[in-house]
């Protein structure tokens, strides 16, 4: 068992190799696709994003700061 | 983006492409016109116009755990995250300080064999829109 809800089971045994196969609960394998779904919407939230230089150079710009902000940091 | 000289090695293979682009085999890495800043684009070798600024972690947080699955380790051929380059992907809104990174799915590159992946992270510890700005300034307040 993989916790308290997976489990890890024997599906096939052909001469000296073992085919193994996850048991889950369905809640379990839909919570996956659902974080599969989120990432590739995401992924494609993206590339429209504002890839204006004007603005790519304010946002390096935050970085900056923040590194201005370290004292050892060089 | 006019005319950009390659390093080979910044191109990388990526056999499973990103999620929602399985269609995209080769990705280059360049600098934005900062070199020292931390966004890099992730362009795709053959469609140049498609492209994903991205950024690493470890440049705007503290700590960043990489619990991510064997399959995602075999396919970028390595068996330690140690070895990995990691980056997430940035998604910029119209107003810049709200730009996030996808800490979810994580950019996972193999920088030796030049093998990446798009890998999942298997806890819900993180966000596909994780608040860039708000991290940075998380630690700025602890100083002094």
């Amino acid at each position: 068992m993989i916790g308290d809800e997976i489990e890890v089971v024997v599906i096939d045994i052909k001469g000296d190799q073992v085919k193994l196969g996850i048991r889950a609960p369905k809640s379990v394998t839909v919570h996956r696709m659902e974080i599969y779904q989120e990432i590739k919407q995401e992924n494609i939230a993206a590339t429209k994003s504002e890839f204006d230089p004007t603005k790519l150079r304010e946002l390096s710009e935050f970085f900056k700061t923040e590194k201005n902000d370290k004292k050892d940091k060089k | 983006m006019g005319e950009v000289v390659i390093d080979e090695k910044q191109v990388f293979d990526f056999p499973e492409g990103l999620l929602g682009f399985d269609y995209i085999k080769k990705f280059v890495l360049l600098d934005t016109e900062d070199p020292s800043s931390p966004l890099k684009w992730l362009q795709a070798y053959d469609e140049p116009d498609l492209a994903f600024i991205v950024i690493r972690p470890a440049d705007f947080m503290n700590q960043y755990e990489l619990v991510i699955s064997q399959n995602d380790l075999n396919i970028v051929q390595t068996k330690k995250t140690d070895d990995l380059i990691v980056f997430a992907i940035v998604t910029i809104p119209s107003n810049p300080a709200d730009m996030t990174a996808n800490l979810q799915g994580p950019v996972i590159i193999n920088p030796e064999k030049r093998i990446g992946k798009q890998a999942i992270i298997l806890t819900d510890s993180y966000s596909v829109k994780h608040r860039i700005l708000d991290e940075i300034k998380k630690h700025s307040g602890t100083e002094g």
